[in-house]
Order: structure tokens, then C-alpha cells, then sequence
């Protein structure tokens, strides 16, 4: 019975298990990044970010429909473009990132809607908008486990001015030029994993893959690499239960997803040991020292 | 002994409005100079300037020949985010940065560096703790075990005796010797007169232009604490652009 409902569904089809292998890549390489977006307070970074990329893969799909390559390029496009500027606009100005960010992720975001509005009919408009993890295709599966093995590549190599540069970037800039070079090495991954999680989980929802790991990490350690390591199993769980989920019921499979670490998310927040509710409530005792 | 820092009719600044003036002169290689100055008179900006955090409006700043990495700066109010998951022994480590830089391993001896580096400021048995839990003196001798890592030739020292008890400053006091028994070259900005008769041979004295610059028996003198005191601390908003070859009120 078990067996049914938690195990057979993978061994039984092949569109499954491609499914769980793209959401454990996804998972691999979008929790981390979520975790330093917390970190740096940037964790709306990302979601405007996720709305930036819109006109990229709409320009894409209407270029050639729905090809992954003509859709991936487009966002990487547009993602890239918003984050180069605003980074640049926030470095060279007295305007900070956030409110560089807005301003240009707006624009983008109101060109992607025109253009989708132009052309685009309403169905293609909801794969876009919501994507399916249940059908995918080979070539998808690998692109996103090739985006993944980058961005754990590149992670690995600016982790600790990355690091630094959230405790103390005055300091990284009197030690080292790695700071800003560095920061937008960031800002391309956050653009990579997140056009990476529009082929499963679509623009608006992708980002969920990266910010909710990352608040449900928080509430569990008070150390960074216990946090990564939190961020990225609480994904791969919420991914793997959301399929179930979508697979036993009508629930689409990105909001399944979604909210699954959403009840995570909710359990962590009431029983976290890091400032979760009911350890607030039920201290106990002050210590000796 | 060589000369460790030269400055040659240096303006900086924000937003073209002067903040230090026109300073011309040499710190030698191994100095102990204490930058006083009340406040407003320009001493971070130049601190900031000496670090390479701000670029000069005009003049130059000669280092020496010494790299970035070789100097170890500690700001004032420090921009550090003491609510990131980091640990006392991981942040003090950061200062070990030019030596191991991005992928460099922490070996036995590593370890053992950052443990002294942390019983010199006395705060062995903190190395768990999380950044957070720290008081203002406690952060104040981390950042010190960090200036001692980074094993620099040149260490600027923004004000960093305000507000921690005198234990505290005490202690950190006999580091900034020790560094000066070394043959290191340390620049630091305070306002404890007393402090600065007692334990610091050389005085730059600034209200944004140089008042004095000497010996620091010379320079704390009431006529020269007097000039400094009357200069005038808010932007002209007005003011015309200034003449380049004017020449340095110290010269």
C-alpha cells in the first residue's frame, strides 16, 4: 500500500523518474543559492529576479515555440541584462541594489506581458508561466543537471569571498579584488538556477525552490554549511513529496511542490530549534552561566 | 629607515567637497603615529584614502610599494552583518586571507595561528561562539585578532578605543606596541591626549587641512589644539573650485 503510493510510481514510469532526478539537480543547485539570498537580505532579489526573466523565454517562445534552447537563451538574456544593470547602476551610484533592481525588473517584467500578450495563446502562456515537471523531456533533464554541476562548480570557487563579503565587505575590499566579481558571479547564478527551475516549475514558481529551503534551513542550524545542507534535503523532500502528491492527485505538479515546502516551512517555523515558535514560548529555564 | 608612506598634496573627499586638504608628508617606515583631530577634521576620510576604499579628488597617495593586502585596516564603524551564521574562529580566520585566499587549506598550523591569534586579544574559549553573542569590547579584540592575522606592514587603527573599558584598551594597547616593536608601520586616529602623550612618538594633528605634524610633544600644544578646534566643520555649498597650486596650509 505504501509501496504503491510512495515507490511505484518511479519504478513503474520512466517520466517520473526523470522528473525526481530534475528536481534533485534543481534542488542541488538552487537551495545553496537560496541560502546566501537570505543571508544578504536579497531573498525578494530573486523573486524579482524570477520576473525579469519573463521576457527572455517569452521572446524565445515566440521565436520558435516552446523549444527549450530558444526559451533558455532568452532567459539567461534577460536575466543577465536586469542584473548587470542594476548591479552596475547600485555600485557606481548612491541608487542601492534593491532599488536599481526594481526599476529594471519592472520594465522587463511589463515588455514580457506585452510581448506574451501580442502573440502568445493562453495554454503555451501557462506551461510559461507554471511549467510541468512531469513532462519532460531528456534534453531538458539535462540542461538542468548541467546548470546544476555549474553552479555548484562556481559556488565552490567564490564561496568564501562570497562569505566575507556578507559579514564584512568593507573588509574584502581592503584584502581583495574578488569582492565584486565575486557578487556578480552570484547574481548569474541566481539568473541560472532560476531560468533552470522554469522548465519545471515555470517562472513565477521556480524561485520557490530557492527562497523556502532556505527559511526552513534558518529555523534548524545557526551555522552556514548546516544550513546548506538543511536548504538543499528540505528541497529534494518538498520535491519529492510534491510529485507524489501531483502524481496521486489533480494538484499541477509546481505548486504541489511549492506547497509541500510550504508545510515545511510551517513545521520549522512552530518546532525549529534556531528561534521556532514553540521553543520561544517554552524557553526553559535561564542557565547557571 | 625607509619611508613607508608619502603623501603629495592629497585632497579627498565626497562630492568634490574637501574632507582632508591639501596634505603633503612622509610616515616613515616603523612609525607610531597618532592622527588626532576633532571631529569632522578629516581623519577616516584619510584613513579611508590610505586603504584604497576612496580614491583622491586630488594629489597621490604613495604606499610604498605595498600591496593592498599589505594593509590592514580597521574602520571605525564597521559595516559587519553580526547577524550572519559565522563563528569567531572562522570570521578571525578571514584574516589569514592572503596566505590562503580563496582555496588554501587550514591545516594543524593554520589552526593553531588563529587559536594564538585569539588567546593574544584574550578571548580563548570563544571559538565556537557565533559572531552575534559578542559584546562591543569583545568584537573590538576580534577585530584586532584579525588585524594580527592579516600580518600586515602597514595597520591603520580608526579610533579603536571608543567606547570599551579600560582593560579593554589596555590590553589592545600593548598589541599596538608589540606591531610597533615589530618594525610595523601604524597609523592611528584617537582623542585621548593623555593616550597620545604616553605612548605615541609621532602626532599628525588635522582639521581637514594639516595643522601640525611632528613630534608629538610639539604638536599637542594649547595654540595648535586652538586652530584645530576653530576649523570650520560644514561644506561650502558655495564654494568655488580651488586652485590646485595653492599651496598646503602646513608647508
Amino acid at each position: 500500500m505504501l509501496y504503491d503510493a510512495l515507490i511505484a510510481p518511479f519504478t513503474e514510469f520512466e517520466f517520473m523518474r526523470r522528473a525526481l532526478a530534475a528536481v534533485i539537480a534543481l534542488a542541488l543547485g538552487a537551495a545553496p543559492i537560496g541560502v546566501f539570498l537570505m543571508l544578504r537580505r536579497m531573498s525578494l532579489v530573486g523573486d524579482a529576479m524570477a520576473h525579469a526573466i519573463l521576457p527572455g523565454a517569452a521572446i524565445g517562445f515566440l521565436v520558435s515555440g516552446l523549444n527549450l534552447f530558444a526559451m533558455t537563451t532568452g532567459g539567461l538574456i534577460a536575466g543577465f541584462t536586469v542584473a548587470l544593470l542594476a548591479g552596475l547602476v547600485a555600485r557606481n551610484t548612491e541608487l542601492k541594489e534593491d532599488a536599481s533592481l526594481a526599476t529594471f525588473y519592472l520594465v522587463s517584467l511589463a515588455l514580457g506581458v506585452t510581448i506574451v500578450s501580442i502573440k502568445g495563446t493562453n495554454i503555451d502562456l501557462l506551461h510559461v508561466l507554471f511549467g510541468n515537471i512531469l513532462a519532460m523531456d531528456d534534453q531538458t533533464l539535462l540542461v538542468i543537471a548541467f546548470n546544476a554541476t555549474i553552479t555548484l562548480v562556481v559556488m565552490a570557487i567564490i564561496y568564501r569571498p562570497l562569505v566575507i563579503e556578507c559579514v564584512d565587505p568593507v573588509f574584502l575590499r581592503t584584502v581583495s579584488h574578488a569582492g565584486a566579481p565575486a557578487h556578480l558571479a552570484f547574481l548569474a547564478l541566481v539568473v541560472i538556477n532560476l531560468v533552470n527551475a522554469f522548465h519545471a516549475l515555470g517562472t513565477l514558481l521556480g524561485v520557490g525552490l530557492m527562497i523556502l529551503p532556505a527559511g526552513i534551513a534558518r529555523f534548524w542550524s545557526r551555522d552556514i554549511t548546516g544550513m546548506i545542507c538543511i536548504a538543499v534535503a528540505s528541497a529534494i523532500l518538498s520535491g519529492y513529496v510534491g510529485m507524489v502528491l501531483s502524481f496521486q492527485t489533480k494538484i499541477p505538479s509546481g505548486p504541489a511542490i511549492i506547497l509541500v515546502a510550504a508545510v515545511l516551512y510551517v513545521v520549522s517555523l512552530l518546532f525549529g530549534p534556531v528561534s521556532g515558535l514553540v521553543r520561544q514560548m517554552f524557553p526553559g529555564r535561564h542557565l547557571e552561566a | 629607515m625607509g619611508v613607508q608612506l608619502k603623501f603629495h598634496n592629497v585632497t579627498l573627499g565626497y562630492d568634490r567637497h574637501p574632507a582632508v586638504h591639501h596634505l603633503t608628508g612622509e610616515v616613515a617606515a616603523g612609525a607610531l603615529v597618532a592622527v588626532i583631530g576633532p571631529n569632522g577634521a578629516g581623519k577616516s576620510t584619510l584613513f579611508r584614502g590610505v586603504a584604497g576604499i576612496l580614491k583622491p579628488l586630488s594629489g597621490s597617495i604613495d604606499l610604498g610599494g605595498l600591496d593592498i593586502r599589505d594593509i590592514a585596516y580597521l574602520p571605525q564603524s564597521v559595516d559587519i552583518d553580526r547577524s550572519f551564521p559565522i563563528s569567531v574562529f572562522d570570521f578571525v580566520g578571514t584574516g589569514l586571507w592572503r596566505s590562503i585566499g580563496f582555496f588554501g587549506g587550514m591545516g594543524k598550523s593554520v589552526r593553531d595561528k588563529i587559536t594564538r591569534a585569539l588567546a593574544a586579544v584574550g578571548l580563548n574559549g570563544f571559538e565556537g561562539r557565533s559572531i552575534g553573542t559578542l559584546s562591543g569590547g569583545q568584537m573590538q579584540r576580534l577585530l584586532f585578532a584579525r588585524v594580527l592575522l592579516q600580518d600586515a606592514r602597514l595597520i591603520v587603527l580608526d579610533e579603536p578605543f571608543n567606547a570599551i573599558d579600560t582593560k579593554t584598551s589596555a590590553d589592545l594597547l600593548a598589541l599596538v606596541k608589540r606591531w610597533h616593536g615589530e618594525g610595523r608601520t601604524v597609523l592611528a586616529a584617537l582623542h585621548d591626549m593623555e593616550l597620545v602623550r604616553d605612548h605615541f612618538p609621532e602626532t599628525l594633528l588635522l582639521a581637514r587641512g594639516p595643522v601640525a605634524w611632528g613630534a608629538t610633544a610639539e604638536v599637542l600644544t594649547a595654540e595648535n589644539l586652538m586652530v584645530a578646534l576653530r576649523m570650520c566643520e560644514a561644506f561650502d555649498e558655495s564654494a568655488a573650485a580651488c586652485s590646485d597650486d595653492m599651496p598646503s596650509q602646513a608647508a
